[in-house]
């Protein structure tokens, strides 16, 4: 059988790349196009060592882990910007950087992210902020499954989602931490359809504006009264939403926040502590 | 509920050696030890004891025996007292049975019944003493071919290489976590490593901040499904990162670290709030099949700017050579099998002695299958889950190893005794607690002794068991079954090992 290695088969070296870049000053662009998931990372390392502060990528197409290659001690943040749609894993262990994407996104968006921002001006797909543990993600539609799994919290590194439209099933299965926010700005009727929502979960919050019913919560949630200092934090929230995605969507802040928001939490903190015999 | 068990072992005290001091009371941290009310009688409620034997070593008198109770049932080979004291457990109580270390049951030990070689007459043996012998071990990726440019006296590797590891010996310690494991006995795995110069790895409960700098060299950081204290800083500190699939003890579940052993410390370690249970669940959840498991190792590669192998450790279960297979081809550098004897600080009963296959039948296939399909250099195999003499590491090595991972003959080392406890956080050994009272019963510089002088013996014995083979390098052992026979063994496994039987 041929071994097959498809991120390194092929993988040009840099000087057959490295035109595809141009950096002025402190900003690069790079043009992405026909660059394999290894190149293009090569040559956004290669920008950032070179003094890059801002990396634009045009023409991205597909190419995986934008951004993870970026974890240089003592750390430099970095703000890319992508155009096209950029590859599973994006913000993969993310250090810090903020990535913009004028596009969709597609799986594993801020896998096990450790900080930073990721603004998605389209829609994302599955296992989106997958153990995230600090930052912030927004994306201005809707996500697919399993989203939030596992993302944890501690002290002050509170990760944050913000999800403008929905989520398919599994949302915040095992989540330990965190605030999830799905804001429901594209449901036909007011309802989420998502099911197995919190299913495991044992730390953090989910807020959700629109409907879901009791049947489509795992067991280990409950439905708390919303607050006057969750109101302060989903104020902050939607302002910084509007602020990104203000003029692509159609509803104002104000009739955002005036829909009816849920607040999700965990029963306990140890949802399997009495499954056991000693 | 009136419970119905029998005790499991007896405490007997010879009365004419105690002299009442008291040791036993604060040794046993089971509750077997009491005063009585003024102070002149300590009182024996041997129903709680686990047999750790900590009373009896620490005893200054020596007045101590502690047994198995010899009191039973009606004797029955089906029906046994294990047997009946579960279900009377599970009746008290209605849930899963917990338990530690690696599966006790009389399960062929194939290890038992397999035989090395030794020279005689037609080729030389080699004595280690007088001549060099080679345990040195580099683990990852091999390229295809190596081209090579020499100019005179230099001669320069012109193919570029993959990352590897240097081990002065060919035992490394398994992933045991900072948290199932108290810090000194964490800390005593990574100073071992560093004094011998091989690798500890981390479990899952990340790697403590002070420990980054001096430890992180030595360090496999595992990255498993609860992706606890996983940072870009914690994985490009190390030597390698560690994909955890499964563990031998429990392959196919996730582990839960019970909220009350997450204390201050650890949870700074994995980055949850304290008290809250460390769920790992049982998938990785961006993992569903062998693309994402690439997807993951590559983004590890990524995260780490291709510096560092990636292995990936699952557990041995049917198929396993058809996984691993499918691994290599997913970018892994090295592959860790864990053998269903493979121990850990807690699993359930019935996982940890049901599950799995033994390490030496899995290593033997695995890389039977690897060369057939000509990917063996594409990886290196470390073999895992109870390993434990030299002679089962240079077994696993001729099966078709390039390593092993030790984890439950390191805590032995430690002093660990088997009393199979290890997920109720008393450990009386100072080894699987955050009790910061017993945790400082194991001093991580002594224990780190005696690491050291456990890997320094087994690599002598190695060494000596090479020489009488008449091979001088550890690289020469591997898959050479030719130096190993079975006894005792029927036809399929015979050839699943891909050995002969003795005589033959
Ligand atoms: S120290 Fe261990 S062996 Fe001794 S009585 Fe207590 S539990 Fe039993
Ligand atoms: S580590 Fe401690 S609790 Fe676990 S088996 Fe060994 S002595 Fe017992």
């Amino acid at each position: 059988m041929r071994f097959v290695d498809s991120f390194l088969d092929g993988v040009r070296r840099l000087e057959e790349i490295v035109h595809q870049a141009r950096i002025e000053g402190d900003v690069a662009e790079i043009d992405a196009k026909g660059l394999k998931h290894k190149e293009l990372n090569d040559l956004m390392r290669f920008c950032v060592e070179r003094g890059a502060k801002k990396l634009i990528l045009k023409n991205v197409c597909g190419q995986r882990y934008i951004g993870t290659r970026l974890f240089f001690n003592p750390g430099v943040k970095v703000e890319i910007i992508i155009y096209g749609t950029p590859g599973n894993d994006l913000g993969a262990f993310l250090a810090g950087h903020r990535i913009v994407v004028y596009g969709n996104a597609q799986d594993g968006v801020g896998n096990t992210m450790d900080d930073g921002e990721i603004i998605v001006h389209g829609r994302a797909g599955d296992v989106v902020a997958m153990a995230m543990r600090g930052g912030k993600i927004f994306i201005r539609d809707s996500v697919g499954y399993r989203t939030a799994i596992h993302m944890k919290e501690y002290m002050d590194r509170v990760p944050l989602l913000v999800v403008g439209g929905t989520a398919q099933d599994f949302l915040g299965e095992y989540m330990a931490g965190g605030r999830v926010v799905l804001l429901g700005l594209n449901l036909e009727n007011g309802r989420h359809r998502c099911h197995y929502i919190g299913t495991g979960m044992h730390g953090g919050v989910i807020y959700l504006r629109g409907k879901v019913e009791k049947y489509q919560l795992g067991k280990e949630v409950g439905v708390v009264e919303m607050e006057e200092e969750d109101w302060k934090f989903l104020e902050k929230v939607v302002d910084e939403f509007c602020g990104y995605f203000g003029r692509e969507i159609k509803m104002e802040r104000d009739e955002i926040l005036g829909g009816n928001f849920m607040k999700l939490i965990p029963v306990t903190k140890r949802p399997y502590g009495k499954v056991y015999s000693y | 509920m009136k419970s119905h068990l029998l005790p499991d072992f007896v405490v007997e005290r010879i009365e004419e050696r105690c002299n009442r001091c008291g040791v036993c009371v604060k040794q046993c941290p089971w509750g077997v030890y009491s005063w009585n009310e003024d102070k002149t009688e300590i009182l024996i409620d041997y129903t709680k004891c686990v047999g750790c034997q900590r009373c009896v070593v620490y005893c200054p008198n020596k007045a101590l025996i502690v047994r198995p109770y010899p009191g039973s049932y009606r004797p029955n080979a089906y029906w046994t007292k294990e047997v009946i004291s579960d279900i009377k457990k599970q009746a008290e109580q209605g849930g899963v049975l917990l338990v530690g270390t690696g599966s006790d049951r009389p399960y062929k030990v194939y290890f038992d019944h397999i035989l090395l070689n030794a020279s005689q007459v037609t080729n030389p043996s080699i004595d280690p003493l007088r001549e060099p012998m080679e345990l040195r071990t580099f683990l990852g990726r091999k390229p295809d071919r190596l081209e090579i440019e020499i100019d005179g006296d230099d001669v320069e590797i012109k193919t570029e290489l993959y990352p590897n590891l240097v081990v002065e010996t060919p035992i490394l310690f398994a992933g045991m976590s900072y948290g199932a494991l108290s810090k000194n006995a964490f800390l005593a795995l990574a100073m071992a490593a560093k004094e011998f110069g091989t690798l500890f790895c981390t479990g899952e409960g990340g790697l403590p901040k002070d420990m980054r700098e001096e430890y992180g060299p030595v360090a496999i950081v595992q990255c498993a499904s609860g992706r606890f204290g996983v940072d870009p800083e914690y994985l490009n500190c190390a030597a390698a990162i560690e994909i955890k699939i499964g563990q031998g003890a429990k392959p196919g579940i996730g582990g839960h670290l019970p909220g009350e052993k997450v204390t201050a410390e650890i949870s700074a370690t994995r980055m949850i709030p304290e008290g809250t249970d460390a769920l790992s669940p049982a998938p990785h959840h961006d993992i569903y099949s062998i693309e994402d498991l690439s997807m993951l190792i590559y983004a590890l590669k990524e995260a780490t700017n291709y510096e560092k192998p990636v292995f990936v450790k699952i557990a041995a279960v049917h198929n396993v050579a058809a996984i691993a297979s499918g691994i290599v081809r997913a970018g892994a550098d090295v592959i860790v099998i864990d053998g269903f004897r493979g121990g850990t600080g807690a699993s359930p009963k019935v996982m940890r002695d049901h599950v799995g296959i033994p390490i030496e039948l899995a290593i033997a296939a695995v890389d039977q299958r690897l060369r057939e399909e000509g990917i063996r250099h594409k990886c290196s195999i470390i073999a895992s889950g109870g390993i434990r003499c030299s002679a089962d590491v240079v077994k696993a090595i001729a099966l078709g190893a390039d390593a092993v991972y030790i984890g439950t003959a390191a805590l032995i080392a430690l002093g660990c005794t088997m009393c199979q406890k290890c997920y109720t956080g008393k450990c009386a050994w100072g080894i699987c607690t955050q009790d910061p009272n017993l945790a400082k019963r194991l001093n991580p510089k002594e224990g780190a002794k005696r690491l050291v002088n456990l890997l320094r013996a087994w690599s002598l014995e190695i060494k000596d068991m090479l020489g009488g083979m008449g091979i001088n390098a550890i690289e020469s052992l591997r898959s050479n079954r030719e130096q190993l026979r079975g006894i005792g063994l029927e036809e399929w496994e015979l050839r699943v090992l891909g050995i002969k039987g003795a005589g033959e």
